[in-house]
C-alpha cells in the first residue's frame, strides 16, 4: 500500500510528460488530429459511431445499428442519443431514442417525416460503414428502479421507439401497450410486438388511425379500464401528449416529446453572433439556434426542443421570446442572461455571445 | 500604378452607375449559384486535402528521423515543404476565411482553426479578412499595399528609406511568417500611439508564445527525436520553413503587385455601393495561369480575382466560376489581369525595384537605354 501510491504517481507524471511532448510535437494541431485519421472510434477522442447495418422497418422507417466509439458509457432503456450526421456536407444534429437493449452495438429507429432533412437521409441514404458523430445517452424517460407492477404505454408513430427500448430490455409482469399508426403496415416493430402479444408477454391494442380515426381519451379509458392503477409512459405527436396530460386522472403519467409545442411567435429582428462577427435577420418563428446554424455559426445544441439545456448561451443584449410560452426575456449590456436558443426567437435586435 | 481616379485613361470611366449595379447583380448571381450547390462533394474535397496533408506531414517527419542519409533528407524536406505549403494555403488561409464554415464541423471552422504560421489565427483574420479584403488596394487604407515597408504605387510618397526596398522585400520573403506576425501586430500603429498598449502587449505575448512553441517543435524536439540525425533534421525543418515562406510570399506578391492591377483613392470608397465594391475587387487583383498543381499549391490564390470577389466561397469552386467572371470582364470591357507565374512574379519584383526610386526616375534613365524589355529590366535591376 505504502509503495504503490508513489509508483502510481511517477507513472501518471510520466504519462503526462509523454502527452505534453506529443502535444508540442504536433502543434498547432493536437495529437488526436493525427490519430483520428487512423482510428476515429478510439478511446479518449470525440465520441463517434460507425453504422454497422441499416434495416428497413416499414416503408418510411429504418433501424440503424451503430457501433459506438470506446468512450461510450452505455444507456438506460428509454434514453435518447444525439447523432451528428453530414447531410449534403453539412453537419446536423438530431435526437433519437435507443431501441435496443444492447450497448456493444445499439440501435436507433428513424421514421422519415415529410421534408425531414436528417430523417430522410438516415432512412434512405445512410450506408453501413459510414461514421456519424455521437453524444452520450441522456434523458429521464426511463423506468424507475423499482419495477411498476402494472404499466401502461401509450404511443403513436415513431413514439414507439423509447418504449421499445424499455420493453426489449426489461421484463415487466403486466404491460398494456396502446399504439397508434396510420395503417397496420405502418406499425414499426409490428412482427415483434404482435409475437409478444400472442405469447402473452404484453397486451397490445393497435389503433389504425386511417380507418379507425384518432385515439380519444374516452376510448383509452374504455380499452384500459384499470388505467388509473397503472404507471404510464406516453410518446407521440404533440397533440396527443397535450391531450393526455390535461386529461390524465393522476400524476402517474410520464411523457417524452420529440418536438416542442410552439405556442406563439416572436417578432423577429437582427441577430448578432458577437464572437463570430456574424449578423443575420431572423424572423419570429425561427429559433435562434437554427438562425445561427444557417449562418455557419458553431452553435452548441442538444435535444433542440427545450429540455436538455445543451444550447444555452448568454444573451448580451436584446430581447427574445420563448416560443413555448410567449415569455419575453430581455438583457441589457453586461447582463449576459442565459437563454435556450432552441426555443427562443428574436423579439427585436439581439446580440448573442457566441 | 497611380490611383485609377487620377489616371488620364481611367479604366472605369466608360461605366455608368447603372452598369456597375448590373455588374454587381451578375456577380451576386454567380455567388448564389455556388452557395446553392455547395454539398457533399465539396466537403469530401476539403476533408481529403486535410487528410493528405496530415499524412504527408507525418510521413515526411518520420522519414526525416533518418535525415543523416541524404536521400531521406531530400525526400523528407520536399514532403515537409509541400505539407507546410498546403497547410498554410489551401487549408489554413481558406478555412480562416470561413470558406468551410457552412459545413458546421467544429474541426474545420474559422473560429476554431489554428495554423502552422507564426501569426495567431484571430490576429490574422482581423488584419486580413477585415482590413485587407474590405479595403483592397485603397491607398492609405489597405496596408497590404507594401506592408508598411515598401512603396508599391506611384501615389505612395517616396522617401530615401524606400531605396532599400528590394532588400526589405527579399528579407520579408525569407522570414515571411514572422513578417506577417509583425504586420498583424500593427507595430507602426502602436508606435504612432494609435493602438492601446495593453492590447498590444497581450498580442505580443501571444505571438511570442506561438513562435516559441513552433521553434521548439521544428528546431529542438523533432531534431532531438532524430538522434544522430539531429542536425540534418534541424536543417531540413529550416529549409522547409524557408521554402514555404518564399513560396507563399511570391504567390501573394503575384496577387496584387503585378503591372495592370489598379489602386484606388481613399475618398473613392466613401459611400461605395455593393457593385462598386465588386468592381474594385475585380481590378485590384491578378491571377496566375497554371494547371491543377499550381491551383492546389497556391491555395487557389491563382484565382486571386475570384477569391477577392467571393472570399468566403470554397476554394475548389473558383476554377469553375472563373470563365463566368472572365466573361463579365469582357462584357464590361475591363482587363482581367492574368499571366504565368514567372511573368507575374517578375512584374511584381520589377515594380518593387522601380518604385524604390522616385517616380519617373527609371523612365527618364530608361529613355537613354532604348527598348529595355520589362522582364530584362526586372532581372537586371
Ligand atoms: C428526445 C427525442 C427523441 C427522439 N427520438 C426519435 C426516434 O427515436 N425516432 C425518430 O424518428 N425521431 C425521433 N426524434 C425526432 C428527431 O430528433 C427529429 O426531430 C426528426 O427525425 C425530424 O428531423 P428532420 O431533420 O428529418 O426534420 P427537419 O428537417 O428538422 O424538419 C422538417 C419539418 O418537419 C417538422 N418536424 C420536425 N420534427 C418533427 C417530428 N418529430 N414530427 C413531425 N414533424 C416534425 C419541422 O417542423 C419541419 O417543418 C426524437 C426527438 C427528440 C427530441
Ligand atoms: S437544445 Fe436542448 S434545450 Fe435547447
Amino acid at each position: 500500500m505504502t509503495t504503490a501510491a508513489p509508483v502510481l504517481r511517477v507513472r501518471d507524471r510520466l504519462r503526462d510528460r509523454v502527452a505534453q511532448l506529443a502535444e508540442l510535437v504536433a502543434t498547432p494541431l493536437v495529437p488526436a488530429d493525427y490519430v483520428d485519421l487512423l482510428d476515429p472510434l478510439r478511446n479518449g477522442t470525440d465520441l463517434r459511431a460507425r453504422i454497422v447495418a441499416v434495416t428497413a422497418e416499414t416503408a418510411d422507417a429504418a433501424t440503424l445499428e451503430l457501433r459506438p466509439g470506446r468512450g461510450w458509457r452505455g444507456h438506460v432503456p428509454g434514453q435518447y442519443v444525439r447523432i451528428g450526421v453530414d447531410v449534403d456536407g453539412v453537419r446536423l444534429w438530431r435526437a433519437y431514442s435507443v431501441t435496443s437493449s444492447t450497448d456493444t452495438t445499439f440501435t436507433i429507429t428513424v421514421k422519415a417525416i415529410p421534408d425531414g432533412v436528417v430523417s430522410n437521409h438516415l432512412v434512405r441514404r445512410a450506408r453501413a460503414g459510414s461514421v456519424v458523430q455521437l453524444d452520450q445517452a441522456t434523458g429521464d424517460f426511463v423506468l424507475p428502479t423499482s419495477r411498476p407492477t402494472k404499466a401502461l404505454f401509450v404511443t403513436a408513430g415513431s413514439g414507439i421507439t423509447p418504449v421499445m427500448g424499455m420493453l426489449r430490455s426489461t421484463p415487466l409482469d403486466d404491460v398494456v401497450l396502446v399504439h397508434s399508426a396510420p395503417t397496420a403496415d405502418d406499425v414499426i416493430f409490428a412482427t415483434e410486438l404482435r409475437t409478444w402479444a400472442t405469447q402473452g408477454r404484453i397486451s397490445l391494442v393497435e389503433k389504425h388511425t386511417d380507418t379507425d380515426g384518432m385515439l380519444t381519451t374516452d376510448e383509452l379509458a374504455a380499452v384500459v379500464p384499470d388505467l388509473s392503477e397503472r404507471e404510464a409512459w406516453a410518446c407521440g405527436p404533440t397533440g396527443m401528449l397535450d391531450a393526455l396530460e390535461t386529461w390524465w386522472p393522476n400524476d402517474l403519467l410520464h411523457t417524452e416529446r420529440f418536438r416542442p409545442s410552439v405556442l406563439v411567435l416572436g417578432d423577429g429582428g437582427s441577430v448578432t453572433f458577437a464572437r463570430s462577427g456574424t449578423t443575420v435577420d431572423a424572423d419570429g418563428a425561427t429559433p435562434l439556434l437554427t438562425a445561427g446554424e444557417a449562418a455557419g455559426v458553431l452553435m452548441p445544441s442538444g435535444c433542440r426542443m427545450g429540455i436538455c439545456f445543451g444550447c444555452v448561451l448568454p444573451l448580451r443584449e436584446g430581447a427574445v421570446r420563448d416560443l413555448r410560452t410567449g415569455d419575453v426575456t430581455t438583457a441589457a449590456v453586461g447582463d449576459g442572461v442565459l437563454i435556450q436558443t432552441c426555443i427562443s426567437a428574436a423579439a427585436g435586435p439581439c446580440d448573442l455571445d457566441v | 500604378m497611380t490611383a485609377i481616379q487620377k489616371k488620364p485613361d481611367n479604366a472605369i470611366a466608360h461605366l455608368s452607375p447603372a452598369d456597375i449595379e448590373e455588374l454587381g447583380r451578375s456577380l451576386d448571381a454567380i455567388r448564389e449559384q455556388v452557395v446553392g450547390s455547395r454539398g457533399a462533394d465539396d466537403a469530401a474535397y476539403i476533408r481529403k486535402v486535410i487528410d493528405v496533408q496530415r499524412k504527408l506531414e507525418l510521413t515526411s517527419r518520420a522519414v526525416l528521423l533518418f535525415s543523416l542519409f541524404p536521400p531521406a533528407w531530400l525526400a523528407g524536406t520536399t514532403g515537409l515543404s509541400i505539407a507546410k505549403i498546403l497547410e498554410n494555403m489551401e487549408i489554413g488561409h481558406n478555412i480562416l476565411h470561413g470558406q468551410w464554415d457552412w459545413m458546421r464541423d467544429p474541426k474545420i471552422h474559422s473560429t476554431t482553426w489554428e495554423w502552422d504560421n507564426a501569426t495567431p489565427a484571430d490576429m490574422w483574420k482581423h488584419s486580413h479578412n477585415e482590413l485587407h479584403h474590405a479595403y483592397t488596394n485603397v491607398l492609405g487604407k489597405d496596408n497590404d499595399l507594401g506592408y508598411g515597408i515598401m512603396r508599391v504605387d506611384e501615389d505612395q510618397r517616396w522617401s530615401p528609406f524606400y531605396l532599400g526596398q528590394p532588400l526589405y522585400n527579399f528579407l520579408n520573403a525569407c522570414f515571411f511568417q514572422y513578417g506577417i506576425a509583425a504586420y498583424d501586430l500593427e507595430i507602426g500603429k502602436y508606435l504612432k500611439g494609435r493602438k492601446e498598449k495593453v492590447a498590444f502587449k497581450g498580442q505580443v505575448t501571444k505571438v511570442l508564445n506561438k513562435v516559441k512553441k513552433h521553434a521548439l517543435r521544428d528546431y529542438v524536439l523533432h531534431p532531438l527525436l532524430s538522434g544522430p540525425s539531429a542536425l540534418t533534421t534541424l536543417g531540413a525543418n529550416a529549409t522547409a520553413n524557408l521554402v514555404r515562406n518564399l513560396w507563399t510570399h511570391s504567390i501573394i506578391m503575384c496577387g496584387h503587385f503585378p503591372e495592370g492591377v489598379e489602386t484606388f483613392e481613399k475618398t473613392s470608397i466613401v459611400g461605395e455601393t455593393r457593385g462598386e465594391w465588386y468592381l474594385r475587387q475585380m481590378l485590384g487583383a491578378a491571377n496566375i495561369d497554371g494547371g491543377a498543381a499550381m491551383h492546389m499549391m497556391s491555395g487557389n490564390l491563382s484565382f486571386q480575382i475570384e477569391h477577392h470577389l467571393f472570399p468566403d466561397l470554397p476554394s475548389n469552386r473558383y476554377a469553375e466560376i472563373a470563365p463566368q467572371v472572365q466573361a463579365l470582364f469582357e462584357k464590361y470591357e475591363l482587363s482581367y489581369v492574368s499571366g504565368s507565374f514567372p511573368k507575374q512574379l517578375a512584374s511584381a519584383w520589377h515594380k518593387v525595384f522601380r518604385l524604390a526610386l522616385p517616380n519617373d526616375f527609371l523612365a527618364k534613365t530608361a529613355a537613354s537605354v532604348t527598348d529595355l524589355p520589362v522582364r530584362a529590366a526586372g532581372k537586371a535591376a
